[in-house]
């Protein structure tokens, strides 16, 4: 079993009572700093996270809005680059236990060699992929390497996702799969939209395998509404947005507490 | 009715090049825009509005028209000029967005999104919204807003928004990330009408089709003033529309050689140019697998050249096809020779020529002393030299 399959086997996520969820924060690697990210991600790993996904940042984020835009072009403006991440990653795998995913664009994956990119992967310690520019008809060949080097494929439906679709990415997808809550990019939104639920169980109807919310979620109470439908709620913008406002990170801290607090 | 190729196959690749590399939200949109084009282009009535159109508003069939004096200045093979720069609104984008504004209509598409660099085609498709009562929105990057004041001008006269891109390189490949995620939000009623053969499929073929009446025309045209094809089929590269629109009529003539001239821009050692085919690798950009300039690390770098149509980081993937076919031979012109061209063209023949095409004259004058005179060359002049009058009175240090 792979180490995120793990997360959603454990009793008390397996169970999963109503509003029992995995809590998965998204960070963009680099942003503001590197220490930043080495101090960041054990910390959500000791708060109570599940899965931490670790974004490399790409020139042109085009399933992102402005918030992680930004991080991503400020990261790479420092010179961060797959190899580092590599590198942050081994130093991160040394610390916390916690399944590690990368959340990237394809090009730099390409550009690696996909092949050598889920080698490096899979000796670093990271878990999984998450690659929302490549929907399965193109991702055969990733899929091969992931296979082969006993990653995850993680890959997305949206609400917009017809039920053919939905067939072809819950039979593909592996360690979970990533539900867009709506129609748009990342970022903090005050409200989610009400045919979620609908989706969710569109989704449940076709599949056992583990179903994770994400785009949008930026509060606890949204969190707690997702956790009663789905296996785990992802939360990237407000973590960015809250590490960027506070360096000593209490804020994030209490935030994560909050999330945590209302997935139990 | 329009004949079916083989290229691209149903997945949308030209060989290892094209695909769909974009967000799942896109997937189904995308899905319903190929069944409703491959609806549209088995439909005879829809290429009848699109001829009509084209002959009255447009204003085809462009001529082809042999540059007498160009071709005496050069001294040899006979130059003739496919003259999409006398198209309404000046360049051949219109093809294009007329054909894309009459399918969304015809899906019953209000909103349609569109993406400028220069400013031609964010023209080309506020007007087109405005002829078929469209509503338009054109994402344009912040610092091609402040350098294109006019067009974007143009683009609110004809009733179009225009919305400035500050992400980025703020230019026209941050403006279609920008268009791509304003679909990815509104994809239930928005149509996206991109501008160029670049983008996931089935965008890259629809645009060649509805480019294609340019190379259409030329073959007609040519055979009817020369009795034979001709030798070599000149044109600029950015996203390539221009050139596979010219090119594609022709490709089965095996004796027709293909040059696609990309930017040089300071020169390709310098890094800043726009020549993705001549010094790019392969990648993924924009939801398309083709050449793009990318560092070591797969981040898409920034370009430069003088000619705004032709500063972009990728390009079509049948272009890219073509090239590792070897049907045709992509060459890249810089900045100074390109505006040398553009005053030749200005003095042996009294046309002004944008500066996109300014490049692939500069590729045809050179190469054209070399040939014999019965040899012929065609160059497709895709547009008009006004919008770029500003940008050319600084490259020469004119005082106004």
């Amino acid at each position: 079993m792979s180490r995120i399959a793990s997360v959603f086997a454990h009793p008390a996520l397996s169970a999963l009572s109503a509003g029992h969820a995995a809590l998965i924060p998204y960070v963009t690697v680099g942003y503001p700093s590197v220490e930043t990210t080495l101090k960041v991600v054990p910390l959500l790993a000791s708060s109570g996270c599940d899965i931490i996904e670790l974004g490399i940042p790409f020139s042109d984020p085009l399933a992102d809005g402005a918030t992680i835009q930004r991080a991503s072009y400020q990261s790479l403006r420092q010179g961060v680059t797959p190899k580092l991440c590599f590198e942050v990653a081994q130093e991160l795998r040394q610390q916390v236990g916690t399944p590690l995913v990368f959340m990237t664009y394809y090009n730099p994956v390409l550009k690696f060699g996909v092949e050598q990119f889920c080698l490096k992967c899979a000796e670093v310690g990271i878990d999984g992929l998450i690659i929302p520019d490549l929907p399965p008809e193109e991702g055969q060949e990733l899929e091969k390497s992931t296979r082969r080097h006993g990653l995850d494929l993680i890959y997305l439906l949206s609400p917009a996702s017809t039920e053919a679709r939905i067939e072809l990415v819950v039979s593909r997808s592996s360690g979970f799969i990533y539900l867009v809550s709506l129609t748009g990019v990342t970022g903090a939104r005050n409200k989610l939209p009400e045919e979620l639920e609908g989706f969710v169980a569109r989704v449940k109807a076709r599949t056992e395998k583990p179903l994770c919310v994400g785009f949008g979620v930026s509060t606890a109470e949204q969190a707690r509404r997702i956790a009663k439908v789905a296996d785990g709620v992802i939360v990237g913008s407000r973590i960015i947005q809250l590490i960027k406002e506070d360096n000593s990170l209490k804020n994030l801290c209490s935030f994560v507490k909050g999330l945590r607090d209302a997935l139990l | 009715m329009r004949e079916d190729k083989q290229l691209p196959d149903s997945h949308g690749y030209f060989e290892q090049f094209g695909g769909k590399f974009v967000p799942e939200t896109l997937m189904p949109a995308l899905d319903e825009l190929e069944t409703a084009y491959e609806e549209a282009k088995r439909d005879s009535s829809f290429w009848a509005e699109f001829d009509s159109l084209s002959r009255d508003y447009s204003g085809r069939p462009t001529p082809l028209y042999f540059a007498e004096r160009l071709t005496g200045h050069c001294g040899g093979a006979q130059i003739f000029l496919k003259r999409e720069d006398l198209l309404h609104t000046g360049a051949h984008k219109i093809n294009n967005a007329l054909g894309q504004g009459l399918l969304a209509k015809r899906m019953k598409k209000q909103r349609i999104i569109a993406e400028t660099g220069a400013g031609q085609h964010g023209v080309a498709a506020a007007t087109i919204c405005a002829k078929l009562g469209l509503d338009c929105i054109v994402y344009m990057g912040e610092e091609d807003v402040q350098r294109q004041a006019i067009n974007v001008f143009r683009m609110k006269l004809l009733g179009a928004e225009v919305r400035p891109v500050s992400s980025g390189t703020r230019t026209l490949k941050d403006a279609i990330n920008e268009a791509i995620r304003d679909w990815v939000t509104n994809v239930r009623d928005t149509y996206y009408l991109l501008g160029s053969v670049v983008g996931p499929h089935p965008y890259p073929v629809m645009v060649r089709d509805f480019q294609s009446i340019i190379g259409k025309e030329t073959r007609e045209q040519i055979l009817a003033k020369c009795s034979r094809l001709p030798d070599y089929v000149i044109a600029c590269v950015g996203g390539g529309s221009n050139a596979i629109g010219i090119f594609h009529p022709f490709v089965n003539d095996k004796d027709v050689k293909f040059i696609g001239v990309e930017a040089a821009g300071r020169g390709i050692r310098t890094g800043k140019h726009a020549a993705s085919l001549v010094a790019g690798t392969v990648g993924v950009l924009h939801g398309t697998k083709s050449y793009v300039l990318q560092d070591n690390a797969g981040q898409i770098l920034g370009t430069h050249s003088i000619s705004a149509g032709l500063d972009y980081p990728g390009v079509g993937p049948e272009h890219s096809y073509y090239k590792s076919i070897g049907r045709a031979t992509y060459v890249a012109v810089d900045d100074k020779d390109t505006l040398e061209a553009f005053q030749l063209l200005c003095r042996t023949e009294g046309i002004i020529p944008a500066l996109e095409p300014a490049h692939a004259i500069s590729y045809a004058a050179k190469m054209a002393g070399s040939l014999n005179k019965e040899q012929i060359i065609v160059v497709n002049l895709s547009g008009h030299g006004d919008k770029d009058m500003d940008i050319v009175v600084k490259a020469l240090g004119v005082k106004l």
